[in-house]
């Protein structure tokens, strides 16, 4: 029974290294990859090789790297204050001011939640043909600050902040805005830090809609770049894994230094109810 | 909340405050999420040619049951959806479940590794997935080291194997982040449950099943629906898995990655743009995936 137990055991250890080493390989193949030409690359090389200076270079030289990254952390950074401003204020109110009206909107708001981005798609394309914002980083934060989700993620952990202190701040004489600025939001800090993960996150990586709006290179993006290098016929593959290595720098970086406000943000307390 | 312990009378002076707050956000979605959705219900009722557009009924829905491209979209659609979620699901189950175990080691390390590859971007990781899995590529030269197979396999190369190739990274990419859901729910669970069943005799297998699944069941609806949303629109992948990306003439090899999203995209921005008719298709993807989540919750939420 003992003997029996201690297989069982190192069988489960032997499956949790076996994943352990499938999760992280591909991060430990994209640097080493950072270092090689390309054919060392697409032959599956696993050593560090020589030629990273060179494929910094040319990725820097060849493409307009620095005005592509400029790009993406200035479209991201609008995105995430723009849907934590909307969000947050939303879902102040929603919450706080709950009346069976607004529980309605709120209902309908929730039951879109289910559309698939690929059906607004071409509405939302000839809207911004017709507002000329076409290939325009505004059209492109314009369109993407409504976020459903974090209007009822940020509901969610709203609900645990103490009705009381609204209550007495407005004994106080304290204005509706007034108590939501500088009373509501300095407390909930972690709440609106985790939507700003997850908002950054799939704003950093947003594809589809980046690739039908923004049509021309020095509108670009990360993503987009790294997706149209590697569909070229010759595909540099020691370059293009240093660009995947930099686009996924920030990510990685926010992960280990906000871990905890990160799984709640991808939570996105769905289970508190 | 607020109706408890508060009086309507003192509620109402406050009301216009709650419309003030939430009107951004109700002038946006209803601009970029309610218009959206009312027009293109009406752009599936038109049929158009470039500018030239003229109305045709329910036509654009029964073109749906002749084109065959569709057919091909939405066979790949729903075979990646059957095969990818399921097997993915009850990974990220058995994973929770043993990492919930506190006498294993590193849980914290196994966690957190498990995670990552939810961290990257589509992009990257199917890129990544690209070069491994070339013919003369990382994955086929430890599958020959170790004589696991004889000659190398055409992942990208071959209908068969670009599906398996697109489910192996899908896997990859989304098992963690899934996990992530189930053990927080699992630290929910008193563990007297389990210290119960222990003595009258379940294993850990039965454990699993009788215990831990039917404890879960809200929440594997939950994921189950997420996923399903998320594979209906699968566009990121197929496109960049595709030799030439974009701009390649097949998504896959013989289109065995040509999913109902890429089509729709194909639709308006690779062919002649026929707005109208790509309209129907996402209409037809809004209905699929309200199919099945209703099917879900009627295999999953029947018992409360």
């Amino acid at each position: 029974m003992k003997k029996n137990y201690s297989i069982n055991r190192i069988l489960v250890y032997v499956f949790l290294v076996f994943t352990f080493i499938v999760s992280v390989f591909p991060f430990y193949w994209m640097v080493a990859g950072m270092t090689n030409s390309a054919v060392d690359v697409i032959k599956g090389k696993m050593t560090f090789g020589n030629q990273m200076l060179n494929n910094i270079t040319t990725l820097f030289t060849t493409y307009d790297m620095v005005r592509i990254l400029f790009n993406s952390l200035k479209v991201t950074g609008f995105t995430v204050l723009g849907i934590l401003i909307v969000s947050s204020m939303a879902a102040y109110g929603f919450q706080i001011y709950s009346s069976p009206a607004r529980e309605k909107v709120y209902g309908l708001i929730i039951l879109f939640m289910m559309v698939p981005f690929i059906a607004l798609m071409i509405p939302l394309f000839r809207l911004i043909v017709k507002m000329h914002l076409l290939n325009t980083h505004s059209g492109l934060v314009l369109t993407s600050i409504a976020s459903v989700f974090i209007i009822f993620f940020l509901r969610q952990s709203f609900k645990a902040f103490p009705y009381e202190i609204i209550q007495a701040a407005r004994v106080d004489g304290a204005g509706e805005f007034r108590i939501f600025f500088s009373i509501f939001i300095p407390s909930m800090k972690s709440s609106y830090a985790a939507a700003a993960i997850y908002s950054f996150m799939a704003s950093w990586n947003a594809y589809l809609w980046p690739l039908i709006i923004l049509q021309t290179d020095k509108q670009k993006t990360v993503t987009l770049m790294i997706s149209s290098m590697s569909s070229a016929y010759f595909p540099e593959w020691g370059v293009i894994m240093t660009a995947i290595v930099i686009a996924t720098l920030p990510i990685i970086i926010v992960f280990f230094g906000f871990q905890k406000y990160f799984v709640q943000g991808m939570l996105g307390s769905s289970l508190k109810q | 909340m607020t109706e408890k312990g508060v009086s309507r009378s003192f509620i109402k002076p406050r009301d216009k405050y709650g419309w003030l707050f939430i009107s951004l956000a109700l002038i946006l979605l209803g601009v970029l999420l309610f218009y959206p959705i009312v027009y293109s219900l009406y752009l599936s009722t038109m049929s158009s040619k470039g500018i030239v557009q003229k109305f045709v009924g329910f036509g654009n829905y029964v073109k749906l049951f002749q084109d065959s491209m569709f057919l091909l979209a939405l066979k790949n659609t729903l075979t990646f959806f059957l095969i990818q979620v399921p097997i993915m699901l009850f990974l990220a189950l058995i994973l929770a479940t043993i990492l919930n175990d506190k006498t294993i080691k590193y849980r914290g390390i196994f966690r957190t590794a498990f995670f990552l590859p939810a961290v990257t971007s589509l992009i990257a990781y199917t890129i990544l997935f690209k070069m491994m899995f070339s013919l003369d590529g990382f994955i086929n030269g430890v599958l020959l080291n170790v004589h696991i197979i004889k000659s190398p396999i055409p992942w990208l190369l071959d209908p068969f194997w670009a599906k398996v190739t697109l489910i192996t990274g899908l896997t990859w990419r989304w098992t963690g982040y899934n996990m992530i859901f189930y053990l927080s729910a699992l630290q929910n669970i008193p563990e007297e449950i389990y210290e119960a069943a222990k003595i009258d005799g379940a294993n850990k297998v039965k454990q699993f099943f009788y215990i831990t699944i039917p404890l879960l069941k809200p929440l594997i609806l939950f994921t189950a629906i997420m996923s399903t949303i998320g594979t209906l629109q699968l566009f990121d992948e197929p496109m960049n898995l595709s030799q030439g990306g974009v701009t390649s003439a097949t998504i896959g090899p013989g289109n065995s990655l040509l999913t109902l999203s890429v089509y729709v995209y194909n639709l308006c921005f690779k062919y002649m743009p026929n707005f109208g008719y790509a309209a129907t298709v996402s209409y037809a993807i809004v209905l699929i995936v309200a199919l099945l989540s209703i099917i879900q919750f009627k295999l999953m939420g029947d018992k409360k």
